[in-house]
């Protein structure tokens, strides 16, 4: 780069509770330029922001922008010094009107009142500029998520940012709404501005960024143009090898296991719902482990939850055991013998104050139960069990769930749901954020439950802990399944392939290392 | 983090595997405490505090907000609030009179004693349906009731005060066993089968997981509304029975003022006795504790001479102090 980035961060340090988050993380923003920022879940690229933004104070490193030293305290002084964020989750006014949601907090005054004409005027003029003709007066929830985030950016452009981050703007799109947000935010660009774009599509990274910034493990891994990074090279460095103690099996063993699978325990055929789940198909069968691989943002979730009846298809077929089902709620999925083990511990799966052992119990209790009165001699039976077997680590059953380690929190919901004795487990990122020695169990226990034929779907951003317990794997892409590979065929570079390429495309890679080709 | 080696690790597991049993069943000492203290300062500081009057006199007092409190802190656990218990105390109270006094014998008394619980109890499966199907906030969905209730009481009465002396109805608020009010006891029985319902049955630990974690429980085929229209509909019913024992006490019934701000108080019960208003928590035997905290920091106040006006004050103040608790505890 021939002059001084708009945007210097380098050496960035940041820990939280002892732990590293960030070491030596870089980031460098030219402006007029949209710049992509990426990386897996847990990278870091959240944090980064958070510190460019003033959320996060760092422990170490420098900032520079727009030429000087900046170490700002609160996002507001971010905001002042021209750094503009565009969240996931809109923070607009939603009852107030567009105009006045683009102006807040700078109203244009006229003898010491707003000047709601010129504000009206002014706010119409500028979203008619990026091309959006319609009604500034209106409450900004009347509008759809993507004017919604339009709205954002005419804000930020009117309070003359000089750099916009997008975190994950777009996905809750659809095409359209994606492609009207791309011609402004190319707008930005021409204008001079900079542009920080977070986003796991890959698509739309090509198509709208000139450069790119990969993270891994807390770390700036790769930067470059995006002509010199190809797609696969992309997906490789973000998904980097992270060495879990996982033990590989050996692809005959797998292969092996899938000839003595048994009968298909769930179907589904062209799933669609929403914005993230736009045409899946996957069969399970009894004594296989499924892995569902795709990128963060892909509908691996979205797909599970549609599969479990927590959010109901809009589209296509599912069928249990072979009989066609429609499930209206979680409740109908688990009378069928379906398990969900949900990717967000905290939020969707453990009840914190609540002792470990009515955790653990908590869909099996209407089975201990005679006339409304829980059995607790049996109950406490059960847990003890489970606690032996999985080799959940705590003081005693009855401490409550939130003091125990992730880890062990994790085998505890594993152990909620085994209870329950299901013919299907959905297990979405079981590993996700427990420690190693935590997650061979958790692959040890998979293999186990497969290997007693229960049929098993799971998923894991880390490849390769998913090659490692699954037999086969369904490759999903901006909510469609674009691969499905069996055994032999499964290797994490035919899945790095279908996640880049889709089902389109090969690249040489996947034809050297696959030799007899992957077709879904 | 002394700890945190892997060798070390079991063995602090097995170190600690004694003192839990001690941190549990007492999740309410500070309040205990609290109240143990209060009583000591009474016992020497307050003539004529060690007499078996004081003590009927104060339980006597507490009995309707314990009763209330008791459906509040069900409602309270599932992460919601009923502004409406006044009201559905006000309508069972203006039914019953109208019962037993225009059907004579013990029919007359028997449809006083259910009927009106009953129309209460209706109260809260409004209040439920509100909450569950339309999705109305607790605050707003009870406020329909808190607002029009008393109304409803009072069309209901012509809006006249009925007064009454019916010994056989009235033996509810003040028939004694062995010495002691009967509603006392009443109470003391209502904490002890709802403290049991809590923790031994399916829908107490149901009532816990859905205030804890409603989108876990849900995932969880829980059925979260159901418990929650039971939770609104308990809570009502148990109010209106307060109602009843309210109207005999004064042996009349006013729809404009039986269980007038009942609510707050109940509702500071619930908040000084440890259960935390954003739900997952019960401590049935918690509200007891704090309404007789409350109670006896009045009757220690005007024992002392200290004007009613200024135990508001102080009365806002210990709940205050009891939130705060609770959030550092939280924390």
């Amino acid at each position: 780069m021939a002059q001084t980035p708009l945007l210097d961060m380098q050496d960035i340090e940041i820990a939280f509770g002892g732990v590293a988050a960030l070491k030596r993380a870089r980031l460098t923003v030219a402006a007029g330029e949209v710049h992509a920022l990426i990386g897996q879940n847990g990278a870091g690229k959240s944090t980064l922001i958070k510190i460019l933004t003033g959320a996060y104070r760092k422990s170490g490193g420098t900032i520079r922008f727009d030429g000087r030293e900046a170490d700002f305290r609160t996002p507001k002084e971010a905001r002042e010094s021209g750094i503009s964020t565009i969240y996931q989750e809109i923070n607009l006014v939603p009852f107030r009107s567009v105009a006045e949601n683009i102006f807040l907090g700078r109203e244009p005054r006229r003898f010491g009142l707003i000047d709601w004409k010129t504000v009206q005027r002014r706010a119409s003029d500028l979203l008619e500029s990026f091309g959006l003709h319609i009604d500034v007066r209106k409450p900004v929830r009347d509008y759809s998520t993507a004017i919604q985030q339009m709205v954002a950016l005419a804000r930020a452009v009117s309070s003359d940012a000089k750099m916009v981050i997008m975190d994950e703007s777009t996905s809750s799109l659809d095409e359209r709404e994606v492609e009207l947000l791309f011609t402004v935010v190319r707008r930005l660009r021409d204008d001079g501005r900079a542009v920080i774009f977070v986003s796991h599509r890959l698509d739309e990274l090509y198509a709208l960024c000139d450069r790119v910034t990969v993270m891994r493990d807390g770390q700036t891994v790769a930067e470059s143009t995006m002509q010199e990074m190809d797609k696969l090279r992309l997906v490789t460095t973000m998904l980097g090898r992270t060495l879990a103690a996982v033990v590989h099996e050996d692809s005959a063993v797998k292969q092996a296991n899938l000839e003595k699978r048994g009968a298909v325990a769930l179907s589904a055929q062209s799933l669609a719902a929403g914005a993230k789940v736009a045409n899946v198909s996957l069969d399970v069968h009894a004594g296989e482990a499924v892995g569902l691989a795709g990128l963060l943002g892909s509908g691996r979730t979205e797909t599970m939850r549609l599969l479990f009846g927590a959010d109901r298809p809009s589209q296509g077929t599912l069928a249990v055991g072979g009989d066609d089902v429609s499930f209206r709620s979680p409740k109908d999925a688990i009378a069928r013998g379906i398990a969900y083990l949900t990717e967000d511990r905290k939020a969707e799966g453990i009840v914190p104050d609540l002792s470990v052992r009515d955790n653990l119990t908590l869909v099996c209790l209407p089975a201990l139960t005679k006339r409304g009165i829980v059995d607790v001699a049996k109950q406490r039976e059960i847990v003890d069990g489970f606690i032996a077997s999985l080799g959940i680590k705590l003081r005693s059953p009855d401490q409550p769930v939130r003091e125990l380690s992730g880890g062990n929190q994790q085998k505890v919901l594993l152990a909620r749901w085994l209870a329950t004795h299901p013919r299907l487990l959905l297990l979405d990122e079981p590993t996700r954020g427990i420690d190693v020695g935590a997650k061979a169990d958790v692959a040890k226990i998979v293999r186990e439950l497969r290997d007693a034929g229960m049929a098993v779907l799971l998923s894991a951003s880390e490849l390769e802990e998913l090659t490692a317990v699954a037999d086969r794997a369904v490759v999903i892409r901006d909510g469609e399944t674009v691969a499905q590979l069996d055994g032999a065929q499964m290797t994490e570079a035919s899945i790095m392939d279908a996640i880049a390429y889709g089902s389109g495309e090969k690249s040489t890679l996947a034809q050297a290392s696959a030799a007899q080709g992957n077709e879904a | 983090m002394i700890d945190k080696t892997q060798p070390a690790a079991p063995l602090a597991a097995d170190a600690q595997a004694a003192p839990p049993r001690k941190k549990r069943g007492i999740a309410i000492q500070r309040e205990i405490v609290v109240l143990v203290a209060m009583i000591v300062f009474n016992l020497i500081f307050t003539d004529h505090f060690w007499s078996l009057q004081t003590f009927n006199v104060n339980l006597t007092q507490v009995v309707t907000i314990v009763i209330v409190g008791i459906g509040m802190t069900l409602v309270v656990a599932t992460g919601g609030i009923d502004l409406s218990v006044g009201a559905s105390m006000a309508i069972a109270g203006a039914l019953a009179p109208m019962l037993f006094m225009n059907i004579d014998g013990p029919l007359g008394i028997l449809l006083a004693f259910t009927l009106p619980v009953l129309a209460a109890a209706l109260c809260g499966v409004f209040n439920g349906l509100l909450v569950t199907r339309l999705h109305v906030q607790p605050i707003v969905a009870t406020l329909v009731l808190f607002i029009a209730g008393r109304g409803i009481a009072q069309v209901v009465t012509d809006g006249s005060l009925q007064a009454f002396n019916n010994p056989a109805f009235q033996w509810i608020a003040l028939g004694k066993v062995a010495g002691v009010p009967f509603q006392i006891l009443l109470m003391l029985a209502l904490v002890a089968i709802f403290t049991w319902i809590v923790r031994k049955t399916l829908f107490g630990k149901y009532l816990l997981v859905t205030g804890g974690n409603e989108d876990a429980a849900y995932l969880c085929g829980i059925p979260t509304a159901r418990v929650k229209l039971i939770a609104y509909t308990l809570c009502a019913a148990l109010a209106g029975l307060a109602g009843l024992i309210s109207i005999s006490v004064n042996s009349s019934s006013d729809a404009n003022v039986v269980g007038l701000g009942v609510e707050l108080d109940a509702i500071a019960a619930v908040a000084v006795g440890g259960t935390a208003l954003t739900g997952g928590k019960a401590f049935i035997t918690g509200t007891l504790i704090g309404a007789l905290i409350i109670q006896l920091l009045r009757y220690t106040l005007l024992a002392h001479g200290i004007p009613d006006a200024a135990a508001l004050v102080l009365k806002a103040a210990i709940i205050i102090a009891a939130v705060y608790v609770q959030r550092r505890r939280g924390s």
